[in-house]
């Protein structure tokens, strides 16, 4: 029993306010703990795992053993434990604060779906064992479509693409196999200049032009403009939707009247379908294709940067493109088609198994726990919660567009004209604050962009105090205190860090100094 | 509904700051004809609700760790330590998005950076990047890499390259300047065909892609490839599907490769029923600004302390848009999480010795099979994955062992259908697998076959 021996309360000291100032021994600052690499903790021969000793054997490997060091250093597990939560309190997560990252959709990771996706029944098992003996996996896959298809009203979806840019991927290219289907050769993709970089990018992969369109005061795609561009050279529109502003595409009709006339199709970049989930159909609004970011709208986890998962809907046009696999009904149970016959037009396989059944889990988990009543009320809350931020700043900030906003709230950085205070100054601003700044210059189309996106998942307390620091920052700017911003942050774990340096001589991975 | 904080008086007080009266009035962009469409899904359930719904589901598939499995070919059972699943669940982890703000996202940056090392060092190459999707859309992306820096379209692709990552690999490049050739597989013959694709290695050639272990389970010695490509001015690319195998065969980058590209889920991740995975990506120094995907590099902060970045990222979608190496933004963050944790507990020590465990397992398998009469095993250099020709229809006596509750393997045709391998089985055998479990594959594959 050491604890406080003398039986005396601990009391808190006055101090003379340059106590902070020293150096520890350790290199620690309290609970700032500096934390090497694991290449720097003398490991190099050691082990923290304990494997069945197999004896000595014959290897039959035709002389090809590996004889050369290989240089990865084995921690015992304590050490483990430590190192990775050490570096884990350098992070921020959602589970730490509000983190208002627009277009990313940071909403609450429930943790009862990571405890479904861990069932034995989904974590451990095979993506080529007998199909008989994974009928409930398929049939997981089967449920999930059926969601997917009512909330989109659409007649098909390609559950395997990896990821919102893999989903882009694969409904370009079903476009694509369309056209060429019917002997139309069409090399133009047209995007608005708002889209996200994925778009033009997929549209290159694909073998096609892109040219930009212009978008209307009011933040919407300029429908007369893009008229004048539509023409048989154009094989489809990619139109995120509601838009990279946080706005819905109010003539979203028009457009697909118009492309559709034109011969071409309409690509809908799904990122931001968390706002209108319940609330609106891409179907029923003329989409052709449009992909899911699982891991946004139906909330599995970021981790990080991934794993994703990108699911695309197609319209009955699109539908026979489908990649494979694909779940298919039989009278004997649930089967999946693997391989193409002549015959299939499916555009090929985009993965190597059947996609992301983790995220499948999670997501239908999210799915089932809300229900058609909860998803509609989540899609309400986050569009309330944006425009309640928007009310709640307009006068103090500049709001690039009027509202009503839909998930997300855009401001650019007229603010802080003459503050000498800059939108990642103010960015790191907030993380002094205690929160994960905003999305900071994207879109690009207004200057100095700063993406607002509180999700459904804050109370109006924590609302309240997000609106408190974002106007006292503003305050603060305008009051001439540049440097509480320039050189911020100032509370995070590290100071501003130095990008430039790591991009002109790059250093990529660990070496040991000579 | 559990997970949504505001309360009706908070909607209302809300709307009231907004200045309008209802929710709809926030959505009247819609087409008032599309607004609120009757949706014929369930009402939300509780938390338990759920978990019972879903569990029944999960309950009817049946679990590699509850059966003698051997089932392989790209996606392996390993033992993951308990550690693993504990670090990435931690919410700093599970939680954090995209490291896009360096001073709060140390941790998942340090992370990468020695995921990058590792991958660099089990490879055999100078770097690696942060991960992709998968060990098959890697190859893809390296194909269209090889292009970029050859400038030569024709890539050929080995026949012991998983049917799967071939399907990919052509699915990627069906509308780029890419003409991809795929080598006809010789799984009886693993030497001829490794011939056969070094004499189809021309000046027009961009790169060869070579798995190694081979889909049928064959080890084989790359150099020669590499020689013959290189004379050429092509690029070797190595797949790897089993990267416990570095632990004991000789590495890519030793062979010569220029590329290398694998399935990283053997360590560190469960079988999932093929996702989410890892796709590994390394290179030589020469060619980084051609690679695709995150990269994470050092530097330092305002303090002069060292830290880590995104790096380079003028190669990616966000800065380049079509101009860029690829359209691909996501990795697979937490999947190479789990990957470096694993990693960090194994070590190159560890590594080496599961690696032999694995080995051991595997000649237990071919030794107890090549006992029953009319099984031939094809393979006499491999890791932990043999193939066995059998007198029957292997799917069908996959499926009879399933029956008998042992998941015996990959039947050849499923991967490669009306390809004449109906009599082939592929068969992995890692150190999951106990003698108890190869005994009962044995006694079940004879009472199958009398």
């Amino acid at each position: 029993m050491s604890m406080n021996t003398q039986g005396r309360p601990t009391a808190a000291v006055e101090t003379d306010g340059q106590s902070t100032a020293f150096e520890s021994f350790s290199g620690h600052r309290g609970l700032r703990l500096a934390e090497p690499l694991i290449f720097e903790m003398d490991r190099e021969d050691t082990t923290g795992v304990d494997v069945e000793e197999v004896g000595d054997f014959d290897l039959e490997i035709a002389g090809l053993g590996r004889d050369s060091k290989i240089g990865c250093p084995g921690l015992p597990e304590p050490d483990v434990v430590r190192h990775y939560t050490r570096l884990s309190r350098k992070n921020y997560g959602i589970d730490m604060g509000p983190f208002p990252l627009g277009s990313c959709t940071m909403k609450h990771n429930p943790r009862l779906n990571e405890k479904m996706a861990r069932l034995p029944g989904f974590g451990d098992i095979h993506p080529l064992q007998p199909i008989s003996t994974v009928q409930g996996a398929l049939e997981l896959m089967e449920t999930l479509s059926h969601w997917i298809l009512e909330l989109t009203g659409t007649p098909a979806v390609a559950l395997s693409p990896k990821a919102g840019a893999h989903g882009e991927l694969c409904g370009v290219m079903a476009i694509r196999a369309a056209l060429e289907a019917r002997g139309d050769a069409r090399e133009v993709i047209l995007c608005p200049e708002s889209a996200h970089g994925t778009n033009p990018a997929t549209a290159a992969f694909c073998g096609y032009k892109v040219k930009s369109i212009p978008a209307k005061d009011n933040g919407r795609v300029d429908i007369e403009a893009l008229k004048q561009s539509l023409d048989d050279t154009v094989a489809a529109v990619m139109v995120t939707n509601p838009n990279t502003c946080g706005l819905f595409e109010d003539e979203v009709r028009e457009i697909a009247d118009a492309v559709h006339a034109a011969g071409a199709f309409f690509y809908c970049d799904g990122a931001n379908f968390n706002a209108i989930v319940g609330k609106a159909r891409p179907g029923d609004l003329g989409v052709d294709a449009m992909h899911l970011n699982l891991h946004k709208t139906f909330s599995t986890p970021h981790g990080g940067g991934g794993p994703g998962s990108g699911p695309v809907v197609f319209s009955d046009a699109l539908k026979d493109y489908v990649p494979l696999p694909y779940v298919v009904k039989t009278a004997d149970g649930l089967t999946l088609k693997e391989h193409a016959d002549d015959k299939d037009p499916s555009m090929g396989r985009l993965v190597a198994f059947h996609g992301q059944m983790g995220m499948y889990v999670r997501a239908l988990s999210y799915m089932m726990s809300h229900g058609s009543d909860g998803l509609k009320q989540a899609s309400e809350d986050a569009v309330l919660s944006a425009n309640y931020i928007l009310a709640s700043l307009q006068d103090v900030m500049t709001a690039s567009y009027e509202g009503p906003c839909m998930h997300e709230a855009l401001f650019d950085d007229r603010f802080l004209k003459d503050t000498g205070v800059t939108t990642l100054d103010f960015a790191k601003a907030m993380i002094d604050e205690g929160y994960h700044p905003m999305t900071m210059y994207f879109p690009l189309v207004v200057h100095g962009a700063m993406l607002i996106e509180p999700t459904e998942s804050e109370s109006k307390n924590n609302l309240d105090q997000f609106i408190r620091s974002m106007r006292g920052l503003v305050e603060e700017a305008k009051s001439g205190n540049v440097a509480r911003f320039s050189g911020a942050p100032y509370f995070a774990p590290m100071g501003r860090l130095d990008e430039t340096q790591a991009a002109r001589k790059p250093v990529l991975k660990y070496e040991a100094a000579e | 509904m559990r997970y949504l904080p505001l309360t009706g008086d908070d909607r209302s007080e809300m709307l009231k700051k907004i200045g309008v009266s209802s929710i709809d009035d926030l959505f009247k962009d819609v087409p008032a004809a599309d607004l609120n469409p009757e949706i014929d899904l369930p009402r939300h359930m509780s938390e338990m609700a759920v978990e019972r719904a879903l569990s029944k589901m999960a309950a009817r598939n049946t679990a590699a760790g509850s059966v003698p499995f051997f089932v392989g070919a790209g996606a392996y059972k390993h033992h993951v330590p308990a550690t693993v699943d504990h670090i990435i669940q931690r919410g700093e982890f599970l939680t954090a998005y995209t490291p896009y703000q360096p001073e709060i996202a140390q941790g998942t940056l340090q992370a990468i950076f020695e995921f990058q090392t590792q991958v660099a060092a089990l490879t055999g190459m100078d770097v690696a990047n942060a991960s992709m999707y998968d060990g098959s859309t890697a190859c893809g992306e390296a194909v269209l890499m090889a292009r970029r820096v050859t400038r030569k379209k024709k890539a050929i692709l080995c026949g012991s390259l998983h049917a799967h990552y071939a399907r990919v690999v052509e699915t990627m490049t069906q509308y780029t300047e890419d003409v991809v050739v795929t080598q006809q597989a010789q799984p009886a013959n693993p030497q001829a065909e490794l011939d056969a694709l070094i004499d189809a290695i021309d000046d027009e050639t961009s790169c060869v892609v070579v798995q190694n272990p081979g889909v049928f389970g064959h080890v084989l010695d790359l150099t020669p490839v590499a020689e013959k490509a290189h004379a050429h001015k092509a690029l070797l690319i190595v797949a790897v599907t089993e990267v416990m195998s570095l632990g004991m065969i000789k590495s890519p980058g030793e062979m010569g490769a220029d590329i290398v590209v694998g399935e990283g889920q053997s360590i560190g991740n469960g079988l999932m029923f093929g996702g989410p995975y890892l796709g590994l990506f390394a290179t030589n120094q020469k060619y980084v600004r051609q690679m695709p995907g995150r990269l994470c590099g050092e530097t330092v902060d305002s303090n002069g302390d060292r830290g880590f970045v995104l790096t380079l990222s003028t190669r990616e979608q966000h800065i380049r848009r079509e101009k860029a190496t690829s359209n691909i933004c996501t990795n697979s963050g937490l999947c190479a999480l789990a990957f470096t944790v694993h990693m960090s507990l194994l070590g190159e020590k560890g590594l080496r010795q599961v690696a032999r465990v694995n080995h051991k397992r595997a000649q237990d398998v071919k030794l107890a099979l090549s006992a029953i009469s009319g099984v031939e095993v094809l393979n006499s250099a491999y890791f932990n994955e043999i193939t066995v020709r059998l007198p029957g229809n292997a799917a069908d006596i996959v499926e009879k062992l399933a029956d008998k509750d042992i998941l015996a393997g990959v039947p050849a045709s499923r991967l490669y259908p009306g390809a004449g391998m109906d009599d082939l089985l592929i068969i992995a055998a890692t150190e999951t697998v106990l003698e108890d479990d190869i005994a009962a594959l044995a006694t079940g594959l004879k009472e199958v076959l009398s």
